[in-house]
């Protein structure tokens, strides 16, 4: 699924990434295609456990020991980085794409104080400017990029351990990190998930007002789909590491065709609506046996013989909407 | 200023009874009173008569009733052990039935040899745990990981003196690599600065001693040092390993920080906390089994007079040796926890 | 018979067949844990060769007094696995019946020290912030703030030299453990509401702590025994090596390496004998122990 467009960031082409384990392996994404301009805003939804970190850490090629990328390509900037050396994607960790991980107690080291992590991200950022310049430099820019998520005392903060700081502030602190890092696109791992829900919007609009800033492209990864509703332009629903549908946010929103879209949406609650929603029966399939066909299958409530036997191939059904279903081809 | 004082000197107490050192420091002292009690009653409950022990069978009976006089053994245990803890505080533990003076003379003529020892087996010790530890963790199921959880796992079954004596007999016997006992070769001596044969054959510029007697501690502080060694770097890669895996560490990671300054800065430093716990404990084991290695390796310390004395039931000399020992330990684990205090700031800030 | 005798009936059978379900659950995941298994059959069979020693040991007979000087210092052979001593005894023959005075030093040890140890830490732990916690656990920590070898030693010193006595310095020694470690669990329990439900219907203390707080830290406290039946072998072979134990001809573990070592290095091989048996029989609770911890960890 990827528009040829031209000033594409990202394009992720059919990725295959499977994780081995001692006797058995988890084939995660089976095939995943996505694409992002430069500046986009999108979203990546769909439950716990549908590869939607996996995918991040493909990105930046973070994956654990165990974790293989055996098929697809990542496009970053219209050059392919899956087969790049460490060396050469240490730039691109460095300079181009920040992430911003889901829990910030567990993304910060409880035994460094935070400007121990934060300068040493500047430093290797700023390269060889930065192992020139001085502490002061580095404090610096440590304390305007504090103050960039609108830190109230960032001195304070800068000489602190995370366990003294507040959520809120803890992920702040990681959002600056991640901006340090992101020069074109930023990855949002549900930024908000673990967080006060009074919390939760400050950090949002803080996120947004920032991406529109730097002009940054982001992907945000949630299940909260209000979230995803407001702060982005285009989604791609995630199923068992299967692409299920893409189309801008508002269409997939009002009008989700494929099965799997239309109960995640109808399965959260509303104000408007009365009632709580279903939810969907059944669990996520078994990454160690792969089947052949649609993934989402075994759920479906509209399944066919033929959704087992093969996996359905993508229908573009107007402008920007793709799905993938045999409903539709 | 009406109260200023009174409130000074009220912040004043309230911060050293908060203080959490000086507290762990003063409980200690309780609790070696405690032992020092513990073993003084178990000693004076002992069946059989001190004082005709001490002076022998032959002794005239008007003789050890004087001693028992001496010994104030007609008075009520709770004055006894009164006088004792004077003496003990004024550094007179009594006298020794081995040696025929007060223990405590003895106490330092042969505390530096085992304080040498302890000392040398301490550093072999934290060297060994950390490179093993280290080396393990970097490559996980590699032949080296491999290898040393092999090792560890054995030598952890194996006690200080079976180490002492395979040790002793491969090296010392068969490969005649290291001398297999005392702490200087036959002909070499070192004036008596210190005590410690390795700082005072710097002292006086006589490095031929100095690496006589560095050979000789070899053997004695790997005995003791092999089984802390295989616990600890046990930990220290299992620790490693985990926190490798950790998100923080991959935070690191995805901002381009080269993997060796996270490993040896990101990941060892919170696998350094568990470890360095573990060697408190580990000390004490080795305290405890310089009993037997001084023995093996007829090593002139206060262990080996202290085993000395037990087999001779000198009771005096044993209370001293355990009150020193004990003394050591906590001392010891003080100064661990002050560096795990130094190392993971959530200990120093929930004091 | 009224409904609330009936439904007591019902109830009791419930207890049991849940506790049954229990038990079957931990076997089975004691049966997949690979290490458990290799540790079992380990301490089984040195369990079982101790328990024989009269019908396993080649020469029985030369396991206390013995003597046959034209048969000592013999090197290893097909007749004497490890080689005979300086009285002429099979050392084979004497490492078995040795480890027959090593469990027997563990059973009765442990014996002692868990039942005592434990119930201290439950009281301890129940009467959190009482005279009674403060008591034991004071009492406890003076223990503990010596190396445990030390303190057993010296206990041992005061005594007479002999099994019994060095049993009781290693008890007298290791009891304190199982105090601390059964009052934290229990502190960490006191108060979650099984524990105040159980007061508020009237149960007695004997009850809340054997019957409500103790399965619960069974299987801790199962673990520790298992992984410290190890060293309590190792703490008495040292009271042992260094003189303060079982004395000679008896075949203890300790006390043989002690007599023997005096021939390094030239009958080397006879020391070999009593340090593998002790060798083995730590590894075999470590083993066995790491083992009943993977089963327990997931608890």
């Amino acid at each position: 699924m990827s528009l040829r467009e031209n000033s594409l960031l990202l394009e992720v082409e059919n990725l295959y990434v499977r994780y081995r384990k001692y006797w058995y392996t988890l084939h995660v994404l089976n095939g995943v295609s996505m694409s992002l301009r430069r500046g986009e805003r999108v979203g990546l939804i769909g439950e716990s456990g549908s590869g939607k970190t996996t995918l991040l850490k493909s990105i930046l090629r973070i994956l654990p020991p165990n974790g293989e990328i055996v098929g697809g390509r990542i496009n970053y900037n219209g050059r392919e980085i899956t087969s790049l050396s460490e060396k050469e994607l240490s730039h691109i960790r460095r300079r181009e794409i920040g992430m911003i991980f889901q829990d910030p107690m567990a993304a910060l080291n409880p035994v460094f104080k935070v400007k121990d992590q934060l300068y040493d991200i500047l430093r290797y950022k700023l390269g060889e400017e930065g192992s020139k310049s001085g502490n002061r430099v580095l404090r610096d820019r440590a304390l305007e990029l504090l103050s960039d998520v609108k830190l109230p005392d960032p001195e304070r903060v800068l000489n602190s351990y995370p366990f003294q700081l507040s959520g809120g502030m803890r992920q702040r602190v990681m959002i600056a990190m991640a901006l340090a890092s992101a020069n074109s696109l930023l990855l949002a791992d549900e930024p908000t998930t673990n967080l006060d829900v009074t919390i939760q919007d400050q950090i949002l609009k803080l996120i947004h007002k920032l991406v529109i800033e730097k002009n940054l492209g982001i992907i945000l990864v949630s299940h909260a789909l209000g979230m995803v509703n407001r702060m982005t332009d285009r989604v791609y629903v995630l199923y068992a590491g299967d692409v299920m549908e893409a189309a801008n946010t508002s269409e997939i929103m009002n009008n989700p065709r494929h099965p799997y879209t239309q109960l995640l949406i109808s399965s959260t609650p509303r104000l408007s609506s009365v009632g709580v929603g279903e939810g969907i029966k059944g669990k996520l399939p078994d990454y160690r046996f792969p089947t052949p066909g649609c993934r989402f299958a075994p759920r479906c409530p509209y399944a066919m013989q033929k959704c087992f036997a093969a996996k359905p191939g993508v229908t573009r059904l107007n402008n920007n909407h793709l799905v993938a279903c045999y409903l539709y081809e | 200023m009406p109260g200023s004082t009174a409130s000074r000197f009220k912040g004043l107490t309230s911060s050293i009874t908060s203080n959490y050192y000086v507290r762990k420091l003063a409980v200690s002292i309780i609790t070696l009173l405690g032992i020092s009690l513990l073993i003084f009653t178990l000693a004076r409950v002992l069946p059989g008569d001190p004082a005709r022990l001490a002076l022998g069978p032959r002794a005239p009976e008007e003789v050890v009733e004087q001693y028992r006089r001496v010994l104030r053994l007609h008075e009520p245990l709770y004055t006894q052990y009164y006088y004792w803890l004077v003496d003990v505080l004024q550094g007179r533990f009594g006298i020794s039935l081995v040696t025929f003076r007060d223990v405590a003379v003895d106490i330092v003529e042969f505390l530096p040899a085992t304080v040498e020892l302890i000392v040398f087996t301490l550093i072999i010790d934290f060297i060994g745990a950390f490179v093993l530890g280290v080396l393990a963790g970097r490559k996980p199921n590699s032949i080296i990981d491999n290898s040393v959880r092999i090792f560890t796992y054995i030598a952890i079954a194996i006690p200080s003196f079976v180490w002492a004596i395979i040790l002793q007999l491969v090296i010392a016997s068969w490969l005649d690599l290291l001398p297999a006992y005392g702490r200087l070769s036959v002909g070499m001596s070192v004036p008596r600065i210190t005590g410690l044969v390795t700082v005072d054959s710097l002292l006086t510029g006589n490095l031929p001693a100095f690496i006589d007697g560095i050979r000789h501690l070899i053997i004695p502080s790997l005995s003791l040092a092999l089984g802390s060694i295989a616990q600890e770097a046990r930990i220290l890669r299992a620790n490693l390993i985990e926190n490798i895996g950790k998100d923080y560490v991959l935070n690191m990671y995805s901002h381009g920080i080269p993997p060796t300054v996270i490993f040896f800065k990101y990941a060892l430093k919170p696998s350094m906390i568990p470890t360095l716990t573990i060697m408190a404990l580990d000390t004490a084991s080795i305290l405890g089994n310089a009993f037997l290695v001084e023995l093996i390796f007829n090593w002139p310390g206060l262990s080996r007079y202290g085993v000395v004395a037990m087999l001779r039931k000198d009771l005096n000399a044993i209370v001293g040796v355990v009150l020193v020992i004990g003394l050591a330990y906590t001392l010891a684990s003080i100064v661990i926890d002050l560096l795990v205090a130094y190392l993971d700031p959530r200990v120093r800030h929930r004091r | 018979m009224s409904g609330d005798q009936v439904s007591g009936i019902a109830f009791k059978d419930l207890e049991r067949s849940i506790r049954r379900e229990n038990w079957k659950r931990i076997w089975y995941r004691f049966k997949r844990s690979r290490l458990s298994i290799v540790g079992l059959s380990m301490v089984a069979t040195l369990l079982l060769a101790a328990i024989f020693a009269d019908f396993v040991a080649p020469y029985p007979h030369h396991a206390g007094l013995y003597i046959g000087f034209k048969d000592a210092y013999k090197p290893p052979s097909l007749e004497h696995l490890l080689g005979t001593d300086m009285y002429g005894r099979d050392v084979l023959s004497r490492v078995i019946f040795g480890l027959r005075y090593a469990f027997f030093l563990i059973s009765i040890v442990l014996s002692l020290v868990v039942p005592t140890g434990v119930m201290l830490g439950l009281i301890a732990g129940y009467y959190r912030g009482t005279w009674v916690e403060t008591v034991i656990i004071r009492l406890s920590d003076i223990f503990i703030s010596l190396p445990p070898l030390v303190l057993a030693l010296s206990i041992a010193s005061i005594l007479e030299p002999n099994v019994f006595n060095a049993m009781l310095a290693v008890s007298l020694m290791w009891w304190p453990w199982y105090v601390r470690l059964t009052h934290s669990m229990t502190v960490s329990l006191r108060n979650e509401p099984f524990v105040l439900a159980a007061e508020l219907q009237g149960a007695s203390v004997i009850h809340i702590l054997l019957r409500e707080l103790l399965p619960i830290e069974l299987g801790t406290i199962l673990t520790k025994v298992t992984l410290d039946a190890g060293w309590v072998i190792l703490i008495g072979a040292a009271i042992s090596f260094v003189g303060l134990g079982a004395q000679p001809p008896t075949p203890d573990l300790g006390t043989m390496v002690s007599e023997y070592s005096k021939y390094l290095p030239d009958y080397w091989w006879m020391t070999l004998g009593p340090a593998s048996g002790i060798v083995l029989m730590i590894l075999a609770f470590n083993l066995l122990g790491d083992g009943i911890r993977d089963v327990f960890a997931g608890e």
